[in-house]
């Protein structure tokens, strides 16, 4: 999780604040609120944590109780990859019964 | 005791049209003829509301002769654009021209760029095919006001995608290309004339950055910037703009698919978020700006929210080019 997060905050620093972090923004600050992302980068982030994690996004996830934030974006990536690695597991499980 | 009734309500944008029209007549005059030293106005006609009520303030403040109004469709253009025009400019009695824009648009590649980024969403889009973006209506949804392109195949077929950015950012750069051209034209008729440009956005368009920077955000003028949409129908009814005009749902008429600009950049109806720019600008608690259109308090404290946001996101668009050191000598009078 806490690599996660990291690698969401560097990406959010480079691309949003321009490399300056003196903003001192925490995981928890929203990004609304803190005025750091608006509607396009909320896109550029799901493309990026898509691709850098793997995971699908589907539309109905993009609200701001899994986007607004450094530390929900871990926690919605976290329990993506959960779900991504529990269908695998089930896959292989009925791959075996069979 | 008996409780105090909202006193806001959609009549707080009611105007004394007569005053304000000679108001605007006056300040045309001063800003073209003292402050500009142009001796006339150049305006782009669409046949939508806000180019009607300028161009009809214009004739009455400078003489119908003072005024040239422009058309420009151009491939997606709506029919009933040029017609809705050449109306305008009958009832004013401006005279106008008909610049085609279509083959200068196919020549700088405006209509390919845009289909090829388009293609990277719809492989199979392309001839035959039409399409638009859009925004999901915040009124409905609390998610995120991300643009889909809705697209029909040739076939009728609708598809609707999300749009990745890199697709998003490819269609507005190219699509850009018709404001530009359109200012370009504008320019052109106004240097050969002596006379000014006329900005044509309300304050709905104007705040919330509903333009093209150095498309249709350019301008010498802009006469009714402060007012709002809805103040802009009234003048428009006083004016006597034709009814057609009136009555036609306000278009980007910038996309093959017919687009309301509710669709592409309010994501609400525009009456509303009149009422909500307002009570904005003026301090007006939601609550009461909820009681006076209907809409839930925390719906409104949204909208408050994404006025700001949109504030900000599109600051850039509003900027001058920026210097690096002052320059002392320009901008005195």
């Amino acid at each position: 999780m806490q690599q996660i997060e990291q690698e969401v905050r560097q990406f959010v620093i480079e691309n949003f604040v321009f490399g300056n972090d003196s903003n001192h923004f925490s995981n928890d600050d929203s990004f609304l609120e803190k005025g750091l992302v608006d509607s396009m980068g909320i896109l550029t982030l799901v493309e990026f944590v898509s691709e850098k994690f793997a995971i699908s996004v589907p539309d109905e996830d993009l609200i701001p109780e899994h986007w607004d934030s450094v530390a929900r974006i871990g926690a919605y990536v976290q329990s993506r990859i959960g779900k991504a690695q529990t269908s695998n597991q089930l896959t292989t499980a009925a791959s075996v019964t069979l | 005791m008996q409780a105090t009734l909202s006193r806001f309500s959609a009549e707080v944008l009611e105007l004394d049209v007569a005053k304000v029209a000679a108001e605007l007549e006056e300040a045309i005059r001063e800003v073209i003829l003292q402050r500009l030293r142009r001796k006339g106005a150049v305006i782009g006609l669409s046949g939508g509301i806000d180019s009607s009520v300028t161009a009809a303030l214009c004739a009455r403040a400078l003489g119908q002769e003072r005024v040239f109004g422009v058309m420009m469709p151009e491939s997606d253009s709506s029919d009933d654009s040029l017609d809705l025009a050449s109306q305008l400019a009958l009832t004013f009695g401006i005279p106008t021209i008909v610049e085609n824009i279509a083959p200068t648009l196919e020549a700088i590649g405006c209509y390919k760029r845009r289909d090829d980024a388009i293609r990277t969403v719809i492989p199979e889009y392309g001839a035959g095919w039409k399409s638009k973006i859009v925004l999901p209506n915040l009124l409905d949804e609390s998610h995120y006001a991300l643009f889909s392109l809705v697209a029909q195949s040739p076939t009728g077929e609708m598809r609707r995608v999300r749009l990745t950015s890199e697709a998003y950012l490819g269609v507005v750069a190219a699509t850009n290309f018709k404001q530009r051209i359109r200012k370009t034209l504008e320019y052109y008729h106004a240097d050969r004339l002596w006379y000014a440009v006329a900005g044509t956005p309300n304050r709905l368009e104007y705040a919330q950055g509903f333009f093209v920077k150095n498309g249709d955000g350019s301008a010498d003028f802009k006469p009714i910037a402060h007012l709002y949409k809805t103040q802009v129908y009234q003048l428009a009814r006083y004016l006597g703009v034709p009814e057609e005009i009136l009555r036609r749902p306000p278009t980007t008429d910038t996309y093959s698919l017919e687009q309301s600009q509710e669709e592409f950049f309010f994501a609400m109806p525009l009456e509303m978020l009149d009422l909500c720019l307002y009570g904005k600008n003026h301090k007006v608690a939601p609550i009461e700006v909820a009681s006076a259109i209907g809409m839930a308090v925390d719906r409104v404290e949204r909208v408050y929210a994404i006025i700001d946001s949109k504030l900000t996101s599109t600051r850039y668009l509003h900027m001058a080019p920026q210097l690096l050191e002052p320059i002392s000598e320009v901008g005195k009078s």
